[in-house]
């Protein structure tokens, strides 16, 4: 059985009912145990229209539970009429249930994880693996999210950008785990862009696709990273790439520009250029210049510098890099490339340990220890020569 | 979005506002010092920020490698200078002005005449994976 397909019927089974008057909490709850029963039920017994199936069992579920909560609760009105779907509703019911899960009242934490359940169908043992947390945490993650959003209305419009961050987090920081959060990332980005006509989240999926593509060069057989410099492009994925190009492309044309597109027209620059040599990097520092205009964020100053370094040497780098704040992470790693590149390889090995010692990730710290440790060795043969 | 671990000292941490040894507090204070951090450990679970939390004894080994074919050597009780951990919580927190709060409360755990302790609690980041979007 697919279940990746199983899951995609999640946001609209989830639609249903609550447009047949379920609340969201509820009807979230019997959609799960749907899916749960459907991948148990269906490998021997495929039903022939699987979101009919689907609706069915998660309005019974609906129902039993609603019948043992009905003394306290007083919804036998509900109980014996099992009214028909309605007539299509203006609004799109998937569109606005990823609004509703990335509602600006979550913590980011809280919205993921909603996301995840009630859009992306993905049980709360799944989720809980994926970011290393128990299952009990998780749980209560989620039906506290549930109960911050209970009183907001389905039909409220919500704001792009709120959607947008939380799919970003998905992709961007998802961990290890059973499920593969940045492939699941991608499928949510997709659907929403089959939905909604933004530019911004064309650019999101393309940001995305442009990064996926380079997946299998980005870690060695050893699982350490290698950089994308070092990368292997012959490993890329070019159909990948291509969707990725097509979708920026019809969305850059609507001029529109927001800091996904610019973010993915970067990507797409590094994904054009055979080597690193070849990269266009003046047109890169160009985009750059717009990424900082648009979110006038110091990572985006402190990624510039490294284009700057490339476009117009590392002397012209390094003069860019000073201007940033001595305190910002990162920085004294981008410094030590620099400085490695113009030839001083004393300041550029003492840059790179500090840099390690400040590495927010372990990935990022082995590779740093590393480039240290060659330059040292360098260093210490010169010096013996 | 990230992982926090908050290590309690036995040893090795400046000394407390309120630092009287557990072993001078009354019965009633020991167990509202209990209670306090049940209290807060639950609540860390309601809110969906509780990852893990043990407790450790004072008594430990140092052990190191000694060759092939031999087993390991010990050497301890660990030294009076030692820092000595006595315990963690690893919380899972969406920034890290939320995990200084967490820390700030538990630090505020009651002791001698039910005053908080003011303990000095070590407060430190997982390392994470790396983020995917890089440059």
């Amino acid at each position: 059985m697919d279940e990746v397909l199983l899951r995609s019927l999640t946001p609209g089974v989830l639609t249903v009912l609550v447009r047949r008057g379920a609340d969201f909490a509820a009807a979230e709850d019997a959609v799960q145990d749907a899916l749960v029963e459907a991948v148990r039920v269906w490998p021997a017994d495929p039903p022939r229209d699987a979101k009919g199936w689907l609706v069915t069992v998660a309005w019974r579920r609906f129902l039993d539970a609603n019948r043992a909560d009905a003394s306290r609760r007083r919804r036998e009105d509900l109980v014996d009429q099992e009214p028909e779907p309605g007539p299509a509703p203006a609004v799109d019911d998937t569109l606005q249930l990823y609004f509703l899960c990335a509602h600006p009242s979550l913590t980011p934490s809280s919205a993921v994880a909603l996301t995840l359940r009630a859009v992306g169908g993905l049980t709360t043992r799944q989720i809980a693996q994926a970011y290393l947390v128990p299952e009990a945490t998780m749980a209560q993650r989620i039906s506290r999210a549930k109960r911050t959003v209970s009183g907001v209305r389905f039909e409220q419009p919500g704001d792009a950008a709120t959607v947008l961050r939380v799919l970003y987090l998905v992709f961007n920081e998802g961990y290890s785990g059973d499920v593969d959060l940045a492939a699941e990332a991608i499928r949510l980005t997709r659907q929403l862009a089959a939905r909604f006509d933004h530019p911004e989240v064309a650019g999101l999926l393309a940001l995305m696709l442009l990064h996926h593509a380079r997946r299998a060069a980005r870690t060695a057989a050893d699982g350490s990273l290698v950089p994308l410099a070092e990368q292997d492009r012959g490993r890329w994925d070019t159909g990948m790439i291509g969707e990725g190009v097509a979708v920026l492309q019809a969305a850059l044309v609507r001029d529109r520009l927001g800091e996904f597109q610019a973010q993915a027209a970067i990507a797409a620059l590094h994904a054009d250029a055979p080597a690193t040599e070849e990269t266009d990097w003046p047109q890169i520092v160009e985009w750059y210049d717009e990424l900082a205009r648009l979110t006038d964020s110091p990572v985006v100053r402190l990624n510039r510098a490294v284009a700057v370094g490339e476009a117009d040497g590392p002397r012209a780098g390094l003069a860019a890099l000073a201007a940033l704040d001595g305190s910002l992470p990162r920085r004294a790693a981008v410094a030590a490339y620099l400085h490695e590149r113009d030839g001083d390889l004393a300041t550029a090995a003492r840059l790179y340990a500090e840099a390690a010692r400040k590495a927010p990730n372990l990935a990022e710290r082995d590779h740093l220890t590393r480039r240290a440790a060659r330059i040292n060795a360098r260093l210490n043969a010169l010096r013996c020569d | 979005m990230a992982k926090y671990l908050l290590l309690k000292h036995y040893r090795g941490a400046p000394a407390p506002v309120n630092d009287v040894p557990m072993d001078q507090w009354t019965p009633e204070e020991i167990s509202d010092h209990m209670r306090y951090m049940h209290d807060f450990a639950a609540r860390l679970e309601a809110t969906g920020e509780f990852v893990d939390g043990q407790a450790l004894a004072p008594e430990g080994t140092f052990v190191r490698y000694d060759g092939e074919g031999r087993p390991p050597v010990t050497d301890g009780p660990f030294a009076e200078t030692k820092d000595l951990v006595a315990g963690w919580m690893v919380i899972d927190v969406d920034s890290y002005e939320r995990a200084l709060e967490l820390a700030g409360e538990l630090s505020a755990a009651p002791g001698a005449g039910g005053k908080p302790i003011h303990e000095w609690l070590e407060l430190r980041p997982f390392l994470s994976a790396p983020p995917t979007i890089s440059e």
